[in-house]
């Protein structure tokens, strides 16, 4: 049975690992090198590390960071944060990426996804979308049904507003050529009381490629309930890993133990 | 020399990476040259199976890679690279795969989402070299929306909507549709079993 994901984030700036509550008040994590080495023992089933860094010196510690950590990676590794063109993507897949997430600049350019697809292949390439609640819909927009709750897509690290319905997007980076949609709540980010269900499943839903939920995770039973009533195909968290003492082994046994279908690693 | 082919598409450099993990030297060939000499060829792939074969044609390495499979070359073909050894594809029905065996790779039809993205795990038949090592029931990382039918090659299965192959052995032609240098151990573990062949 096709096992659902856990997949740690390392949300990288200047060399090191950070994490803030919905992306403000960030706070020192860990070195990335030995974050991946462990999560990658403790059975994670992919990692994704976002560059965060505002500076090009951060840029280019990361770029150090990704070819040092995949040449002794073994699962599938995503890198984001930064990617506006093709050029910027092929230097993070050189690096030893196996994926690249793009967010605002295919906010700014949506041909950018289907070009990226068409230069590595669809499965190369993640479409990052945080979306923050703006209540029932008053009116609507292209692809949204009056009167659902709707999310509006975020950029810039979630400061600035667009006004797009997350969920229409969602459904315009499949066309696009998005292998996959890592969907974070920015309303949950780093609050640890839960995802949101109720996106996650309006987007998974929508969709025929594998959404990723991030936001939110706090325990346990928060990884059930978006795998189950949010019909996740896999759960991104950092704060519940790097603060939390929550190690993989333990979570992946207590969603197996719930039903969920999860990859136990021997030894 | 294990030679990595190289047509231009995905995932050689991490394939390459895996190799140099596991202390084997390896070559990588983007045109027929290399095909003659080889003591073992892995076809990785990703992508498109037309513009595969396309690729491969233009490259003038179908026929050498062919010879190479009569020859008895080892052969390990990872993901397309296994697609590439049936008549043909839903993917692309008019272009020919290398025929090497004999069925149709078909896409999938459901009730999962296309394409199966993820850890699914393997049902192993007794007996396969390639396999050995490796516990029923383990997770291998898969990407694709095309898959192989379960015939007497198949090493292993993988269940998506219905059992197709996850890996097949004739020989000293051996595929998978998994990727090896993306799952872990168990990946490792199968790559390290085809290079000590």
């Amino acid at each position: 049975m096709l096992a659902k994901r856990i997949i740690p984030c390392l949300d990288c700036q200047d060399g090191r690992v950070v994490k803030g509550v919905r992306f403000e008040g960030l706070r020192d994590a860990g070195d990335p090198g030995e974050l991946a080495d462990l999560y990658n023992r403790e059975g994670a089933d992919e990692l994704v590390m976002l560059d965060i860094s505002a500076s090009r010196q951060g840029r280019a510690t990361l770029m150090e960071t990704v070819r040092c950590v995949a040449r002794r990676l073994f699962i599938p590794l995503t890198v984001g944060g930064g990617v506006r063109t093709v050029d910027d993507a092929r230097r993070l897949l050189a690096a030893g990426a196996d994926k690249v997430s793009v967010n605002t600049a295919a906010v700014e350019s949506p041909a950018l996804v289907s070009e990226l697809a068409a230069a590595f292949g669809r499965q190369a390439i993640v479409v990052a979308i945080d979306a923050r609640r703006t209540g029932p819909l008053a009116q609507g927009r292209e692809g949204a049904e009056i009167g659902r709750t709707a999310w509006q897509v975020m950029t810039y690290g979630g400061t600035r507003e667009t006004g797009w319905d997350a969920v229409a997007w969602a459904r315009r980076v499949e066309e696009l050529g998005a292998g996959e949609i890592l969907l974070t709540s920015m309303d949950a980010d780093g609050t640890e009381a839960g995802f949101d269900c109720e996106l996650t499943a309006a987007v998974s839903r929508a969709v025929q490629i594998p959404v990723i939920a991030s936001g939110g995770a706090g325990n346990p039973a928060h990884f059930v309930e978006v795998f189950e009533r949010g019909a996740a195909d896999a759960a991104l968290a950092a704060s519940i890993f790097h603060y939390e003492g929550q190690t993989l082994g333990t979570l992946k046994q207590y969603l197996q133990t719930h039903g969920v279908p999860v990859r136990i690693v021997a030894g | 020399m294990t030679v990595v082919i190289d047509y231009g598409a995905g995932n050689v450099g991490s394939v390459l990476k895996a190799i140099a993990y596991l202390g084997y030297p390896a070559e990588i060939a983007g045109s027929a040259k290399l095909l003659a000499g080889a003591d073992k060829i892995i076809l990785p792939g990703q992508g498109h199976f037309g513009a595969m074969m396309g690729e491969l044609g233009r490259r003038g390495m179908i026929e050498p890679l062919r010879e190479a499979l009569g020859r008895g070359t080892p052969y390990l073909g990872i993901c397309l690279g296994l697609q590439a050894l049936y008549e043909s594809s839903e993917e692309a029905p008019a272009v020919a795969g290398l025929g090497w065996l004999a069925g149709t790779v078909r896409r999938f039809t459901g009730p999962g989402k296309v394409p199966q993205v993820g850890w699914n795990q393997l049902e192993i038949r007794g007996g396969s070299r390639l396999l050995e090592g490796v516990a029923n029931g383990s997770f291998v990382y898969y990407c694709h929306s095309y898959y192989a039918p379960v015939t007497a090659e198949t090493a292993a299965l993988t269940d998506y909507g219905g059992p197709y192959a996850a890996a097949v052995e004739r020989g000293a032609l051996w595929a998978v549709q998994f990727h090896p240098e993306k799952s872990g151990e168990v990946g490792l573990r199968v790559l390290q079993n085809f290079l000590a062949s």
